[in-house]
């Protein structure tokens, strides 16, 4: 919520020009929510310091919102006021934004000089660890200072924030320092709270001219950047790469498929073979194995369910549903249901699909889910993965993000999966056949195992 | 034209199709809307109007009858009598009407309009708005006189004639099987197959005085004035038919009884009638056992066996009584189709092993309000499924003659004192008693079709709640992907309102509007209860394991589980689920509970602390992350400030609020430290109960609440560790020093770091002027508000801009849920089929995810 910039360049008030800012005044600017205010602690031919304060009002900024967020409590109780990350970019193009463009009216020449800065923000977020702060200044010739607040010191046991004080050493013109700062702050803060627009490519473009393009961790930073959003973190990598956008969409070949697809791919390939007509998929989230299906004229009829609506609604996006012709809507429909009730319009299919459903059900949900899938709907095949618990091992090498997913209730070995896939078959009067997805691992087995049952 | 079938009056069932027949202009329109009402009457030219603007656009001619079918569909399906004014003079067209009908068991009638073609002619030469020659009518005519000749054979259960020139009396008779005025109580007797002894000794033991007069007739009468109902079949295969229908007979002449017509009863009218029936399946017997009866009986029992009924509606539509059973869409319907299912039961056509027909089992599918009493098919035992009940328990076979007792729903039941003849399927089933029955193993499932769409739940509390298909769509997401078992899922807790806003400076929430809004209700009592800081939950303990298999129809023996507001099992880690159940368990029964309470399950309602417990993760992500931010960002701030103003910079304003600031953040921190215990396994949880919800049988809404805490204290005293009991205050809300005392309390509370307080009304279900209120309204603490509303929330201009909040809809919603939640139980432990409970349960958390301000 504070940034302070010291400067022992000769003499240190020079700080003051540069900045447009008085030294011995309090100014203030106005922001979209609240104010940022403009002082300096010190301001002496040998040392002058000037803060940027934030003054948010946490009410006030619940109140302004223009849409409600959907998860309850943050509304008030809320970091944003007090970290460094949110709202210091728009602050700083706001109270220092000639400074950041390279203008100086007054001393033009100083503009490129490079000036020893100290800079300090306090309660700064640093999501992905605090080892990302060296990672990311390190390479633009940062020294880098900092100390991890810990949760609440009267229990200890919680562990760090995930807040530093951070502090950064450098030699550098003061417009390479705070675009540095622009682009890097909200960065370091995965809820990064502001709408991510086309316009945003030209912003991170312009402010990241000079240094970007040479970053190690350029891809991390853009996809940070554009908060994992894909579509337009390749984009802006493309650019930076000094090539034109081409198509947003990610060409599809054997190389690039990553482990979801492969999977998908896997799934489609049973279904193929098993001579399906019509297919259901069960749990078909944003609709990738249906649009995968959706190209083959084998499947005349395809319809995905899921229990979340918000799932559907993007399936419908991704699959342009709404504005479909006759024949396509004919073919494609979706419809919100649930494996764990009965449900009639889950009848009357070739095949059913489940890939990476039912390690999201609670264990003890899973005879439901039996009864209504293997019993109930019945159809000839049954197509359905899980992820290999066996795995993980190789996962936790991986970076903290390409873990499996939190909402996994549980995750089974091969012999758990085969155990059960016989338990079922047995029961309902299906043959099972199992294959593993993706790349196999000496000990391990694969990332995800795969099951086709086939009605007896 | 002269017509051998005029009569005065047109007497029409109270649910039929009536087609009037006649060529243009032959007064139909001017027919229908002088004796019907003008939304009984479908006209072709209408609904061509309505497909195309244009009465008498023959190309709209198709589009125009498949509005006119699905309008007469609709109609009849409602068991709404519906004219259909169409030229209807072909066959063709009739015949889809007369399919039409059946298709919705409802009686086809024809009215045919004698209108002279001289007439006729006359009245369509004057007309402007038909554009056809006077060849088409003459060609109309022609078709309807011949028409004329088949009509009576074409399934027409009633045919008019009418001479449009005369007045007319149209006449609405009820169905004969309309019987909704005759209220009970009644006590409802199986297939009796000539069982004279036993049928006796049953009507005997139900308390009926039976006396049988010199002349042989019979004197039944019940000192209650109860009355008898036979489900068919009292003849056939037993030893003494003639003298079962005696008795039936005579007690059905006198009103003491009603009877309805089994299939055996039907074979042997056919048989009296002379018609050629197969001297089988027992009546043989009855044939040889008449032989000796008097003509005078016979002739009687003709008229008797004439007059049975396939099926009554009984009390409002709450009682249906069949012998084969009966679909809700057949309910007060006469059709063929409907006496068929009446008297032989649902058949697919299949055959089992015995040569019998396989039976569909149509009350797995039936959902209708009614209660369905039906015999026919002899079942070992008596067993509800979704609000039916097949009672006949094969005397004749050697099983039982059992009665149902209505409204009570008991069954009483006098054994066979012998085997009169071998069943050809073995009456015992094969296999060994399922654990469940059979409604619990329907209920191992529930369908969608429940709670998919938008639907009404009669809650019995005088209200009707309305779940709206956006909530639905969300709360089916949260019960499929997060909830327990349904079948354990028999309540949700309902949300709850604080008060208005307080006028006071300080204070957002203050006791005062919580006292005037109940004071303002009628209330001059509440109790106020501490409010726990932990987070709410409902316990369900087993005095017993094996009553989660046999009372809950789960799979596996538990001893109970707990469950939070929204469904999901409170603890991560079943071992700890299992010792915190025994702990409760153990002071239930060292209490008496069990006893007491005349129950081997109980289902409480409260809280469980610490609320760290289940919200540590909130805690450290949300409450502790603000925390330790704000006060180190607000430190830093203070630091640079000051040296500012040391320097002459006026930054005097910008200090003293950082300094507020900074005063607000540590109130925060220390408010949430409170909801913070460490907690090792199950040491140190704590549940706080302050709700007997219910126990077998019984929900306790008319207990009030200083019953509900005085029971718990007493429980909670047998296991100090892990039972707390609510500290409570009863405030006379006439009484200003009573008040007063209330408001200190809260104050001394809160003012510790307490969470406040929860105020109720002493009745459970509170109302005022016959319209139930709020049942109890939370008022929070200013220092726990902070975690609420912000840690900033007191200062500055924020509480004023934060006392506007509106809690209207948040209590609609509060209302709802209440009344939800004790239906839930209400129809839980009256057995009612799962998706009864759990349509209310899903109810609960559809309504919750309505946009309500969430700090409210």
């Amino acid at each position: 919520m504070i940034l302070e910039i010291t400067t022992t360049y000769q003499p240190a008030t020079d700080l003051g020009y540069l900045l447009h800012k008085h030294p011995d005044k309090l100014q203030t600017v106005a922001l979209s929510t609240g104010k940022a205010h403009i002082f300096y602690p010190e301001a002496s031919p040998e040392i002058c310091t000037a803060c940027l304060m934030l003054d948010i009002n946490p009410v006030e900024l619940v109140r302004s919102r223009k849409s409600p967020s959907p998860t309850l409590q943050e509304h008030y109780v809320n970091d944003r006021p007090y970290t460094s990350n949110s709202f210091l970019s728009s602050a700083i193009t706001k109270a220092f934004g000639s400074a950041l463009n390279g203008k100086c009216n007054a001393r033009p020449e100083l503009v490129d000089t490079p000036m020893p800065f100290t800079v300090k923000l306090a309660s700064l977020k640093a999501d992905g660890g605090p080892e990302l702060l060296e990672k990311l200044f390190g390479p633009l010739g940062y020294a880098t200072q900092f100390e991890q607040l810990p949760l609440d010191e009267r229990f200890p046991g919680w562990g760090l924030s995930k807040y530093v004080n951070l502090e950064l050493r450098h030699t550098l013109p003061l417009k390479a320092l705070l675009s540095h700062l622009y682009v890097l702050i909200p960065v370091l803060d995965n809820d990064k709270h502001f709408w991510i627009s086309r316009n945003d490519i030209e912003i991170l473009l312009q402010k990241g001219q000079g240094w970007l393009e040479d970053h190690p961790e350029k891809e991390w930073i853009t996809r940070r950047y554009f908060k994992n959003l894909r579509r337009y973190s390749n984009e802006a990598l493309l650019r930076l790469a000094g090539e034109e956008a081409l198509a947003p969409e990610e060409p599809e070949n054997a190389v690039t498929l990553n482990l979801h697809q492969q999977r998908l791919q896997k799934a489609f390939e049973l279904l193929k073979a098993s001579g399906a007509g019509s297919v259901l998929d069960l749990g078909c989230g944003e609709g990738k194995l249906l649009k995968l299906l959706l190209q083959d004229g084998q499947f005349k009829k395809l319809t995905g369910m899921d229990v979340s609506f918000s799932s559907l609604q993007k399936a419908k996006e991704n699959l342009h549903l709404s504005d479909a012709a006759p024949a396509l809507r004919e073919r494609l429909s979706l419809f919100q249901g649930s494996v764990t009730y009965q449900d009639e319009r889950l009848s009357g299919y070739d095949a059913l699909a489940m890939v990476e459903v039912i390690e999201h059900l609670d264990e003890e949900r899973l005879p439901a889910m039996e009864k209504v899938v293997f019993g109930l709907a019945s159809p000839p095949t049954i197509v359905l993965s899980t992820p290999n618990a066996e795995y993980n091992v190789i996962y936790q090498k991986l970076q903290a993000e390409d873990f499996r997913h939190e909402d996994h209730r549980f995750e089974w070995s091969r012999p758990e999966f085969r155990n059960w896939c016989e338990k079922v078959g047995e029961q309902y009067g299906y043959r099972v056949s199992i294959s593993p997805v993706g790349p196999e691992e000496p000990e391990v087995g694969a990332p995800s195992q795969i099951a086709v049952f086939t009605k007896k | 034209m002269r017509s051998p079938y005029t009569m005065k009056d047109i007497k029409l069932p109270e649910i039929a199709l009536v087609v009037l027949v006649g060529p243009s202009s032959s007064g139909k329109s001017t027919f229908a809307r002088k004796y019907f009402k003008p939304t009984e009457i479908i006209s072709s030219d209408f609904c061509r109007a309505l497909v195309s603007d244009d009465e008498n656009d023959l190309d709209a001619t198709k589009d125009a009858f498949d509005v006119l079918h699905f309008l007469a569909a609709k109609r009849l399906k409602r068991g709404k009598l519906t004219v259909i004014d169409a030229l209807n003079i072909r066959k063709e067209d009739r015949a889809k009407l007369v399919q039409l009908a059946k298709d919705n068991y409802a009686l086809a009638a024809a009215i045919v309009l004698e209108t002279p073609i001289k007439t006729a002619f006359e009245r369509h030469a004057g007309r402007t708005d038909r554009n056809f020659g006077k060849a088409v009518l003459e060609k109309q005519f022609d078709s309807y006189k011949r028409s004329l000749k088949s009509i009576k054979h074409e399934g027409f259960g009633y045919t008019y004639f009418v001479d449009t020139s005369e007045e007319q009396t149209i006449v609405r008779q009820p169905l004969w099987n309309n019987k909704k005025e005759e209220h009970g109580p009644f006590d409802i007797i199986g297939d009796v197959h000539g069982c004279f002894e036993e049928l006796n000794e049953l009507l005997q033991t139900l308390g009926y005085l039976v006396e049988k007069l010199p002349d042989g007739h019979y004197h039944v009468q019940h000192p209650e004035n109860r009355k008898l109902i036979f489900l068919g079949d009292l003849v056939d295969r037993g030893p003494d038919s003639p003298e079962v229908l005696r008795l039936v007979m005579d007690a059905v002449k006198v009103g003491k009884a009603l009877c309805i017509r089994g299939n055996h009863d039907d074979k042997l009218q056919k048989y009296l009638l002379g018609k050629d029936v197969n001297l089988a399946h027992g009546l043989e017997k009855t044939v040889q056992q008449l032989t000796n009866a008097n003509k005078e009986f016979k002739v009687e029992l003709k008229a008797f066996l004439d007059s049975l009924i396939a099926h009554y509606v009984l009390d409002n539509g709450n009682l249906v009584v069949a012998h084969g059973g009966l679909p809700e869409e057949m309910h007060g319907r006469a059709a063929a189709a409907v006496r068929a299912f009446c008297l032989y039961g649902e058949t697919t056509g299949e055959i089992d092993e015995f040569g019998l027909p396989v039976r569909y089992n149509w009350a797995k599918n039936y959902r209708g309000k009614a209660t369905v009493v039906y015999g026919h098919t002899p079942v070992p035992t008596v067993e509800w499924l979704n609000n039916t009940v097949n009672i006949d328990n094969g005397c004749v076979f050697g099983g039982k003659l059992t009665a149902l007792r209505y409204p009570e729903r008991e069954t009483i039941s006098v054994s066979a004192k012998k085997v009169y003849e071998e069943p050809v399927r073995p009456l015992l089933p094969e296999e060994p008693t399922q654990a469940l029955s059979a409604q619990q193993q329907q209920d191992d499932l529930l369908d969608i079709s429940i709670i998919k769409d938008k639907y009404l739940v009669e809650t019995g509390f005088g209200n009707r709640v309305i779940i709206r298909e956006e909530n639905a769509v969300a709360a089916l997401e949260v019960m499929s992907r997060f909830a327990v078992d349904p079948k354990w899922l028999i309540y949700l807790p309902p949300t709850m309102s604080p008060p208005e806003t307080s006028p006071l400076p300080n204070f957002l929430e203050h006791p005062q509007e919580v006292f005037q809004y109940f004071r303002k209700n009628g209330v001059n009592e509440v109790i106020c209860e501490e409010k726990h800081m932990g987070s709410r939950a409902i316990a369900i303990v087993c005095q017993d394991p094996e009553v989660a298999v046999t009372r809950f129809g789960m799979q596996q023996p538990a001893p109970g589980i707990m469950y939070t507001r929204t469904g999901r099992r409170f603890f991560d880690n079943p071992e700890h689920e299992q010792l915190f159940l025994a702990e409760i368990h153990r002071a239930l029964t060292a209490s008496g509970f069990w006893e007491q309470f005349h129950t081997d399950w109980v289902c409480l309602d409260g809280e469980l602390l610490p609320w760290s417990s289940k919200a540590k993760a909130l805690i450290i992500n949300q409450y502790a992350a603000v925390g330790t931010s704000a006060l180190n960002g607000l430190a830093q701030t203070e630091t640079a400030l000051t040296k500012a103003l040391a320097r002459g910079i006026p930054v005097e304003d910008l200090l003293h609020e950082t300094v507020a600031r900074e005063k607000a953040i540590a109130d925060y921190v220390t408010a949430y430290r409170n909801y913070c215990q460490e907690t090792n396994g199950i040491a140190g949880l704590v549940f706080a109960p302050f709700h007997i919800l219910a126990t077998e049988g019984k929900i306790y809404k008319d207990q009030l609440h200083t019953w509900h805490l005085e029971q718990l204290k007493n429980i909670c005293a047998f296991n100090q560790v892990f039972l707390l009991s609510t500290n409570n205050l009863l405030v006379d809300l006439n009484d200003e020093a009573s008040v007063k005392e209330g408001i200190n309390w809260w104050l001394e509370m809160t003012e510790k770091g307490g969470e406040g307080m929860v105020v109720k009304p002493l009745e459970f279900i509170p109302t005022n002027k016959g319209r139930i209120m709020q049942p109890a309204m939370k008022c929070r603490g200013s220092e726990y508000l902070r975690i609420v509303y912000g840690p900033e929330y007191d200062l500055g201009e924020n509480l004023p801009t934060l006392k506007q909040r509106s809690v209207k809809m948040k209590r609609e919603i509060a209302l709802q849920e209440f009344t939800l939640g004790l239906e839930s139980l209400e129809r839980f432990v009256k057995k009612e089929p799962l998706r009864r409970v759990h349509e209310c349960v899903f109810g609960v958390l559809a309504l919750e995810s309505e946009a309500v301000d969430p700090r409210l």
